[in-house]
């Protein structure tokens, strides 16, 4: 529940800032609308990824694999947009072996994958580089299942 | 010819005396840990930990003689995916020495046999009379090729007093839906996984190299067992089943995620031959006591499923994974304890955001081979404290059961490869 509070709170701090920049501004890299963007960001993990891989990014022993410091996560972004935009199962990570599926999110918009990307890979003790939506977008054009 | 006689008179009261002195050590030399290994436990019982396998400890099973067999999920990094253990002082055991190639889940034993399950076979190995396995690289392949798709690929076995071996198949899918755990996918029409998984398979445990034709689907409808036990008293298979996952993920029109973390009730079944628990078309809601039809299959949350599906014949918190099922026929616990049933709870993962529960073995009565009355947590604290288990972070998950020769109760855990053991003082 505090989480929870807590989330509206940060989500009400920020989503007035982030949606009043958005409209005037054409696109430049200014931080607070990446700041915006992990915000939506998070909603969106909550939303579709947050019972497997849970609040922590930590994953589940053998099922779910965690978010935290893999290769998969901080390294190649077309491999791990299409793991959005595939789903994944039968492969291990970092060597270790996970047994649940996970389903295809083609669902959510380009937008979306890059801002829940984003925040993955910015959270969860992650460092990495952003994701834009326009990087999923070409991922996505060439992606064959 | 007097003199030996006298002397073996003055011999006997000697020996007895050992004897006796031995069978008191072996019985008084149980020392319990100061904090009872972490855990706790109702008053007069007390813990410690007897080994720690540094592997992932599923399922035990303890011969007649005492000797403990620990089956790893993965192998160790001898590469050897069975743990045969000798007690040493104090309760306590060592490894003596580890088997098979393999890892997996199921193991279990009669007096004659050690019987072990990869992740899609069954072997079993001949036992001497010290509960030693002869030929620990030469087992008998009594099963061979069941489904293993790596979703609930746990091969659980028990025996019955017939020599029937029941093997555990889960469905390698959440609900059968036409593409597993997507968001809205419906459920294939006559789920075709069933044909070869979700139930429990029957086969003879003496014959070798039987596969899904030599054996029967004894009850299918079942997503996936991971604890079954055989109950003597009323001479019938029980099982713990793996309820679905997911309700709000997949359907939150329908549910939001306070709902699915409360949904479907975790289900004990007594089963007979050809029963069919409902699975994929149904889960049960603990609350409500009902049957509910799958949102995949037309299901709104509110809908009865039709058909005749079996009962459960006891219902436990959702996503709380029962791993192990005991029934208990020693006489070191008291006698309520006798005849009903252990359950080894791995604990959840499918309640987030919701706090995570489980992480305990429980009591569950029963009378007259029937469970009788409410369900009672027994040992606790595995997690390590109750915050680690709210964040689904224990620091070790119950997994396996098994009996000792004294009436101990054995647990493993297949986080950190601990094997507990559980006594009891009368006071």
């Amino acid at each position: 529940m505090k989480q929870i509070l807590a989330l509206l709170c940060t989500l009400a701090w920020f989503s007035f800032p982030a949606a009043a920049q958005k409209t005037p501004t054409p696109k430049v890299k200014s931080r607070p609308a990446a700041a915006g963007g992990v915000v939506v960001g998070k909603t969106i993990y909550a939303r579709n990824c947050l019972t497997c891989h849970q609040a922590d990014g930590g994953g589940v022993d053998g099922m779910n694999p965690p978010l935290t410091q893999t290769t998969y996560v901080l390294g190649d972004k077309t491999r791990l947009v299409k793991v959005i935009l595939n789903g994944l199962q039968d492969e291990d990570i970092d060597g270790e072996p996970y047994n649940n599926v996970m389903p295809a999110f083609d669902i959510l918009t380009d937008q979306e994958i890059a801002d829940v990307l984003t925040y993955i890979r910015s959270n969860f003790g992650n460092k990495a580089s952003e994701v834009t939506p326009a990087e999923v977008k070409a991922i996505r054009a060439t992606n064959r299942k | 010819m007097k003199s030996t006689f006298t002397r073996s008179l003055l011999l006997a009261p000697v020996l007895l005396g050992s004897l006796s002195v031995l069978a008191l050590r072996h019985a008084s030399t149980v020392v319990p840990d100061p904090d009872n290994a972490g855990l706790t436990l109702p008053a007069g019982f007390s813990a410690l930990k007897v080994a720690e396998t540094g592997g992932r400890a599923r399922h035990i099973t303890i011969t007649p003689q005492g000797t403990i067999f620990v089956k790893l999920n993965r192998p160790n990094a001898a590469g050897k995916g069975l743990l045969m253990l000798r007690e040493t002082s104090g309760g306590k055991a060592e490894v003596a020495s580890a088997f098979g190639t393999y890892g997996g889940t199921g193991v279990y034993s009669t007096p004659e046999y050690l019987y072990a399950s990869s992740d899609q076979d069954v072997f079993r190995y001949k036992l001497n009379g010290k509960g030693e396995v002869v030929n620990p690289e030469q087992p008998e392949k009594i099963v061979t090729g069941l489904l293993n798709r790596r979703q609930h690929e746990s091969k659980s076995i028990t025996l019955d007093r017939e020599g029937n071996l029941y093997v555990n198949v889960g469905a390698y899918s959440n609900t059968c839906q036409v593409k597993d755990r997507q968001k809205g996918s419906l459920g294939q029409p006559n789920c075709p996984i069933l044909d070869s998984a979700g139930g429990i398979w029957q086969f003879r445990a003496d014959k070798l190299n039987q596969t899904y034709g030599d054996g029967i689907r004894y009850a299918t409808g079942l997503r996936n067992v991971v604890g079954l036990d055989w109950n003597a008293q009323a001479n019938q298979l029980f099982v713990m089943q793996h309820g679905r996952d997911q309700l709000y993920d997949n359907f939150p029109a329908l549910y939001d995620s306070k709902q699915s973390a409360e949904l479907p009730a975790e289900c004990m079944y007594a089963l007979k031959k050809g029963d069919n628990a409902g699975w994929p078309y149904l889960y049960y809601d603990g609350q409500q006591r009902k049957k509910m039809l799958s949102p995949e299959y037309g299901g709104d949350g509110k809908k009865q499923a039709p058909g005749n599906y079996l009962e459960p014949a006891a219902a436990y918190p959702a996503h709380t994974a029962p791993n192990a099922l005991l029934f208990y026929t020693g006489t070191m616990f008291p006698e309520r304890y006798r005849h009903g049933a252990f359950i080894a709870f791995h604990g959840s993962w499918n309640r987030a955001p919701e706090p995570q529960k489980g992480y305990y073995v429980v009591f569950q009565p029963f009378k007259n081979g029937k469970p009788s009355g409410d369900w009672e947590v027994f040992a606790d604290n595995f997690a390590g404290s109750a915050a680690n288990a709210a964040a689904g972070r224990p620091e070790h998950k119950p997994c396996g059961l098994a009996q000792g020769p004294d009436g101990s109760l054995y647990v493993t855990d297949d986080k950190k490869g601990t094997i507990y053991r559980i006594v009891y003082a009368k006071k």
